[in-house]
C-alpha cells in the first residue's frame, strides 16, 4: 500500500448510560475499545460485524461526530482529534459521511437544491450564485438524478433516490474520503446494486477512499479491497477481502461467512447457523470476548484477550493463531 | 412555503367547526381594535359631567361611566390594549422561551436538566401571582406588563420547543450538518427550528388566552396600563365601584373579555386537535 | 406508606430551596433597587440607605441569598414595613379564609367535574357531549373576576339571596358557610370546567385500552367496567391536573377575594401592593412557595393512593 490517507490507532469510545444527574447508576458501554487500521488512497476499506459491535460508533468517532475518548486519527499527516475551528472545518470538507437511513438523513423542509447548495456556500467553494447552481446541477447529474430534482423536496423521492441525494451532498464539498455507514442496508436488493455501482464509479472517477461499514458480507466482498471484522468493540481479523472470506482465520469470521447467503446451490444445506447471541458490550465476557460462542474455545480464551498476530498479510486476534497460544 | 402552510391550515380547519367559529370571532375582535378610530364614534377619553352614569341608549349604546365617557368607545379602544399587550407578551415568550427550549434540548445533558428544572419551578407558580409580583416590583407600565406576562408564559414555550428538538436532533440530517462543517447556530436555526415551528405556534394560540386573562386580571387589580387609557380590566375595576347604580359598566367589558378568551380557546383547541392526532376530539 | 411519605417529604426540600431561589432571583435581581421603588424618586439618600439596611439589601448579593434562604427555611418571613407586625402573623390571621375558599372550590370542582367528564366520555359525540364540551370551554374562558361580578350582580344585588360583603365570623359555622357559597361557585366554576375536560379525555383514552375492551368482550356489565377498570385509571391524570390547578386556584383566589371583599391572602397581597410594602410582598412570595411545594407534595401522595405502581417505584 502507498502512503495511507487515513490512519487510526488505538481508537476508543466508551459510553456512560443510565444515571442521570447522579453518576451512581451509570453503566459503561465499551462501544469501541482500541481499534486501529489504515486506509490507502482510492481504497475501499470495509468494517463488518453484527449490530452492536461498535462499527457505526467507530465511523462517527473517526469524523468526530462523536468525540473519541482515546486514540489517534491521522488524515494525511494531520491530527484529526487535535483540530479545531477553521482547521476542523477544513478537515470536515475532506472527510464526509453517507448515512444508513435515507429518510432521516435529509431535512424534510429543504429542497434538494438548497440541501446541496448549502455546504457549497458555507465553505465558499463557489464564487457566485450562478456557479453554485451549476455545481448543484452537475452533482445531480453525477449521481444520476434528473436536473429538476433541485426544485423538489425529499418526500417526493424513493429510498434509492434519496440515498443518491445523500451521496451528492457528501460530494458537494469535494471530499477525499467518505465514511459510508451501512449505505445500502435500508434499500431493496435491486436498488442496493445500483447504489453500490454508483459508489464504485465515483471511487474510480474521483479517486475517493471509503470506510465502508456494513453487516452484509456480500456487499462488503463486492465493494471493498480490504476488510476488518469487529466483535464487541475490537477488530478480530483484518486483511484483503479475498483472503479473509476465502480462508477465514478467526472462528468468528468463519461463522459470519458461513452464515451469509452463498450463491452456490451446492453449498446450501451445509450452512451452520450463528450460534448464541451477541453479549452486551456493557458487560463483555472475560478474555476473548468471543469465547462463549466459539466452537474452538480453550482455557486460555477465557483468561486473556489474544494478542494481535500477523499471519501473512493479515492480522488476527485469536489464541488459535497466536505464537504463544494453541 | 407560505402557500403550503395556508393549505395545511385550511385542511386543519375544514374538519373542525369550533376552530372556524373561534377564528371568526378572534378576527372580528382584531378588526374592531384596528378600526377603532373609525367605529368608536366618539373620543373614549372625552368626559361629559352632565351625562355621567347614563344607562345604554341610542346615543350611548353601552351607556356612560362616572365621568360621562362613552362605554362603547372605551370598549372598542380597550380591545387595542388587550390585544397588543397579549400579542407582544406571547411573541416575547415564544421567542425567548422557544430559544431556551431549542438550545437546551439541542445541548442536552446536565445543562438541559438544569434549565428544565428551573422552567418547571417557574411553571409551578400561578401565572397571576407571578405576573402580580413582577409588575408590582417593576412598576405598572405597558412595557413592564408585557415583560411580566411573557415571563409567566416562558416555561411552557421552553417545554414545548424542547420536546420536538430532542427528536429532531437525533435525525441524521442534523449529524450530516455537523459532518459538513456547519456551525451550531446554522444547524439550530436553519435546520432544527423549521421542523418544530408548528408545535410552538399551536401553543401560542392556547397561551394567548391565558395572556389575555392575566392582562385583564392585572388591570382589574390596578396593575394594568395606567388610566385614563381604556383597558377592559380597568373598566370593570372602575365600574365595580358603581355596580349598584350602573351594572352596564361591568357587563359589557366582562362580555368582551369572555368573547376574546373564548375565541382563542376554541381556536387553540381545534388547532391542537388537528396537529396531535392522539388528542383528537378532546 | 409511611416510608413513601417520608421519602416524598425529603425530596420536597431541594424543590423548596429551588423555588425560593427563583423567588430570590425575581425579587432581588429583576427590579433594580427596591428601596427606590418603595420610596420613589424624591426620597433622600439617607432615607434610601436606611431602608436598604432595614431590608438587608445593602449586603453583597450572595450574603443576601443565604440570609434569605435560611430565614425562609426557619420560618422567619420578616416584618411588614407598614404595620411593623411579623408577616407570618398577618398571614396566619387570614389563612383560614383562603383555605376555606380554595378547598371548597376544589371539592365542588371534583364533585361536579368528574361525573360530568365521565358522562361526556360515555356519550361521546352525542348531544350531551357537545353541550358539556362547549359549556366547559365557556367556563374555562371566564376570568374569575368577571364570573364573580356576574354572580354577585344576579344573586346578591338582583335577587338578594346572598350577602354582598364576604367578611365572615370564623367561629360561626353557619355564617362562615353561607358567605362562602358565591365565592366557591365563582372559583369552582373554572375548576369544574377544567376537571370535566381532563376527565373526559382521560376516560376516552382509558376506554380505548385493551384491558377495557377485554372486560367488555368478556361480558362484564358496562357499569362495572367503568367503575372497576376505567375510572380508577382515568383518575391518575385528573389528579395531576387538580394538583396543577390548585396553584392556579390560589392565584385566582386573589381575584375572588377582591370581588367578594373577603379577607384572605389575596387581600393581603393587594394591600401590600398598594402600600408598596416590599417586605410583606417578599414574605408572601415565600408563603406562596410553601403552598406550591405542599400542593405538589399532596399531588404526589394522592398518586400513591390511586396508583399502586408509584409506591413501589
Amino acid at each position: 500500500m502507498t502512503d495511507p490517507v487515513l490512519t487510526v490507532r488505538g481508537l476508543r469510545k466508551h459510553f456512560a448510560t443510565g444515571g442521570g444527574l447522579s453518576r451512581a447508576a451509570a453503566v459503561t458501554v465499551r462501544a469501541v475499545d482500541g481499534i486501529g487500521f489504515e486506509v490507502g488512497a482510492g481504497e475501499a476499506f470495509g468494517i463488518v460485524g453484527e449490530s452492536g459491535c461498535g462499527k457505526s460508533t467507530a465511523g462517527r468517532a473517526i469524523l468526530r461526530l462523536i468525540e473519541p475518548d482515546a486514540g489517534e486519527v491521522v488524515y494525511r499527516g494531520q491530527d484529526v482529534r487535535a483540530a479545531s475551528g477553521a482547521a476542523l472545518r477544513a478537515l470536515r470538507r475532506k472527510l464526509q459521511i453517507v448515512f444508513q437511513d435515507p429518510y432521516s438523513s435529509l431535512n424534510p423542509r429543504r429542497s434538494i437544491g438548497r440541501a446541496l447548495a448549502e455546504p457549497i456556500e458555507v465553505h465558499g467553494i463557489a464564487g457566485s450564485a450562478q456557479e453554485v447552481r451549476a455545481r448543484v446541477a452537475s452533482l445531480l447529474e453525477e449521481v444520476g438524478l434528473p436536473a429538476d430534482a433541485a426544485e423538489r423536496y425529499p418526500h417526493e423521492f424513493s429510498g434509492g433516490q434519496r440515498q443518491r441525494i445523500g451521496i451528492a451532498r457528501a460530494l458537494s464539498v469535494e471530499p477525499e474520503l467518505i465514511v459510508a455507514d451501512e449505505p445500502v442496508s435500508a434499500l431493496d436488493v435491486s436498488i442496493q446494486a445500483q447504489v453500490l455501482e454508483l459508489m464504485r464509479r465515483l471511487q474510480a472517477q474521483r479517486g475517493l477512499s471509503f470506510v465502508f461499514i456494513a453487516h452484509d458480507l456480500g456487499v462488503v466482498r463486492y465493494f471493498c479491497q480490504r476488510v476488518a471484522v469487529m466483535y464487541l468493540g475490537r477488530i478480530v481479523e483484518m486483511g484483503t477481502a479475498a483472503e479473509l472470506f476465502g480462508d477465514p482465520l478467526h472462528p468468528y469470521t468463519r461463522m459470519l461467512r458461513d452464515a451469509s447467503p452463498v450463491p452456490d446451490p451446492a453449498l446450501r444445506g451445509r450452512m451452520p447457523r450463528i450460534e448464541g447471541e451477541t453479549p452486551s458490550p456493557a458487560n463483555p465476557p472475560s478474555g476473548c470476548h468471543f469465547h462463549p460462542r466459539c466452537p474452538h474455545a480453550m482455557p486460555a480464551c477465557r483468561e486473556r484477550y489474544p494478542e494481535e498476530t500477523r499471519v501473512g498479510g493479515r492480522m488476527v486476534a485469536c489464541h488459535l493463531h497466536s505464537p504463544s497460544g494453541g | 412555503m407560505t402557500m403550503r402552510i395556508l393549505a395545511r391550515l385550511f385542511q386543519v380547519f375544514g374538519t373542525n367547526k369550533t376552530s372556524w367559529v373561534g377564528l371568526a370571532l378572534f378576527v372580528a375582535i382584531c378588526a374592531m381594535a384596528l378600526l377603532a378610530p373609525w367605529i368608536a364614534g366618539t373620543d373614549p377619553l372625552e368626559q361629559d359631567i352632565i351625562a355621567k352614569l347614563r344607562p345604554p341608549s341610542a346615543e350611548h349604546w353601552f351607556g356612560t361611566d362616572e365621568f360621562g365617557r362613552d362605554v362603547y368607545a372605551r370598549l372598542v379602544w380597550g380591545a387595542r390594549i388587550s390585544l397588543s399587550v397579549s400579542i407582544s407578551a406571547i411573541t416575547l415568550a415564544l421567542v425567548v422561551g422557544g430559544t431556551i427550549g431549542l438550545v437546551s434540548g439541542y445541548v442536552g445533558g446536565r445543562f438541559d436538566m438544569l434549565v428544565m428544572q428551573v422552567m418547571d419551578i417557574l411553571l409551578s407558580f400561578p401565572a397571576l401571582i407571578l405576573g402580580l409580583i413582577i409588575v408590582a416590583l417593576l412598576g405598572p407600565s405597558q412595557a413592564n406588563l408585557i415583560v411580566a406576562i411573557a415571563l409567566t408564559a416562558l416555561a411552557p414555550f421552553a417545554r414545548i420547543a424542547r420536546a420536538p428538538t430532542l427528536i429532531v436532533k437525533e435525525r441524521q440530517f442534523v449529524e450530516a450538518g455537523r459532518a459538513l462543517g456547519f456551525g451550531h447556530g446554522r444547524i439550530l436555526f436553519v435546520h432544527v427550528l423549521p421542523n418544530i415551528v408548528s408545535e410552538v405556534l399551536v401553543m401560542a394560540s392556547l397561551w394567548m388566552a391565558t395572556a389575555v386573562r392575566v392582562e385583564a386580571s392585572l388591570s382589574f387589580i390596578g396593575l394594568g396600563v395606567r388610566p385614563p387609557t381604556p383597558t377592559w380590566g380597568g373598566m370593570i375595576r372602575d365600574g365595580f365601584e358603581n355596580i349598584l347604580d350602573a351594572p352596564w359598566l361591568c357587563i359589557y367589558p366582562g362580555l368582551a373579555i369572555l368573547a376574546l378568551i373564548f375565541s382563542l380557546n376554541m381556536l387553540g383547541d381545534g388547532l391542537r386537535d388537528a396537529t396531535d392526532p392522539k388528542l383528537r376530539g378532546e | 406508606m409511611i416510608w413513601y411519605v417520608a421519602k416524598r417529604l425529603l425530596a420536597a426540600m431541594p424543590t423548596l430551596v429551588a423555588v425560593l431561589t427563583v423567588v430570590f432571583v425575581i425579587v432581588r435581581i429583576i427590579p433594580g433597587d427596591p428601596a427606590l421603588t418603595v420610596l420613589g424618586d424624591q426620597a433622600t439618600p439617607q432615607a434610601l440607605a436606611a431602608l436598604r439596611e432595614k431590608l438587608g439589601i445593602d449586603k453583597p448579593l450572595l450574603a443576601q441569598y443565604f440570609d434569605f434562604i435560611t430565614a425562609a427555611l426557619t420560618g422567619d418571613l420578616g416584618r411588614s414595613l407598614v404595620s411593623g407586625r411579623p408577616v407570618i402573623q398577618e398571614v396566619v390571621a387570614v389563612l383560614p379564609h383562603t383555605l376555606d375558599l380554595t378547598i371548597s372550590s376544589l371539592v365542588l370542582g371534583t364533585a361536579l367535574g368528574v361525573p360530568l367528564g365521565v358522562w361526556a366520555a360515555l356519550r361521546r359525540n352525542r348531544l350531551a357531549d357537545y353541550v358539556i364540551r362547549i359549556v366547559s370551554l365557556v367556563g374555562l374562558s371566564f376570568p374569575v373576576f368577571v364570573s364573580g361580578i356576574f354572580l354577585l350582580m344576579v344573586f346578591s344585588l338582583h335577587y338578594r339571596l346572598f350577602p354582598v360583603i364576604g367578611t365572615s365570623n370564623l367561629a360561626d359555622l353557619g355564617d362562615r358557610t353561607w358567605k362562602l357559597v358565591l365565592p366557591t361557585i365563582t372559583l369552582g366554576l373554572v375548576m369544574v370546567a377544567y376537571i370535566t375536560r381532563v376527565t373526559r379525555s382521560a376516560m376516552l383514552q382509558v376506554l380505548s385500552e385493551d384491558y377495557v375492551r377485554t372486560a367488555r368482550a368478556k361480558g362484564v356489565p358496562a357499569r362495572l367496567v367503568i367503575r372497576r377498570h376505567a375510572l380508577r385509571n382515568a383518575l391518575i391524570p385528573v389528579v395531576t391536573v387538580v394538583g396543577l390547578y390548585l396553584g392556579i386556584n390560589i392565584g385566582n383566589s386573589v381575584l375572588t377575594e377582591i370581588v367578594f371583599n373577603r379577607p384572605g391572602l389575596g387581600k393581603v397581597i393587594v394591600t401590600a401592593l398598594n402600600q408598596r410594602d416590599y417586605a410583606m410582598l417578599q414574605g408572601l412570595m415565600v408563603i406562596y412557595c410553601f403552598l406550591i411545594v405542599v400542593t405538589n407534595l399532596l399531588t404526589d401522595l394522592a398518586y400513591g393512593l390511586i396508583d399502586p405502581r408509584v409506591k413501589q417505584a
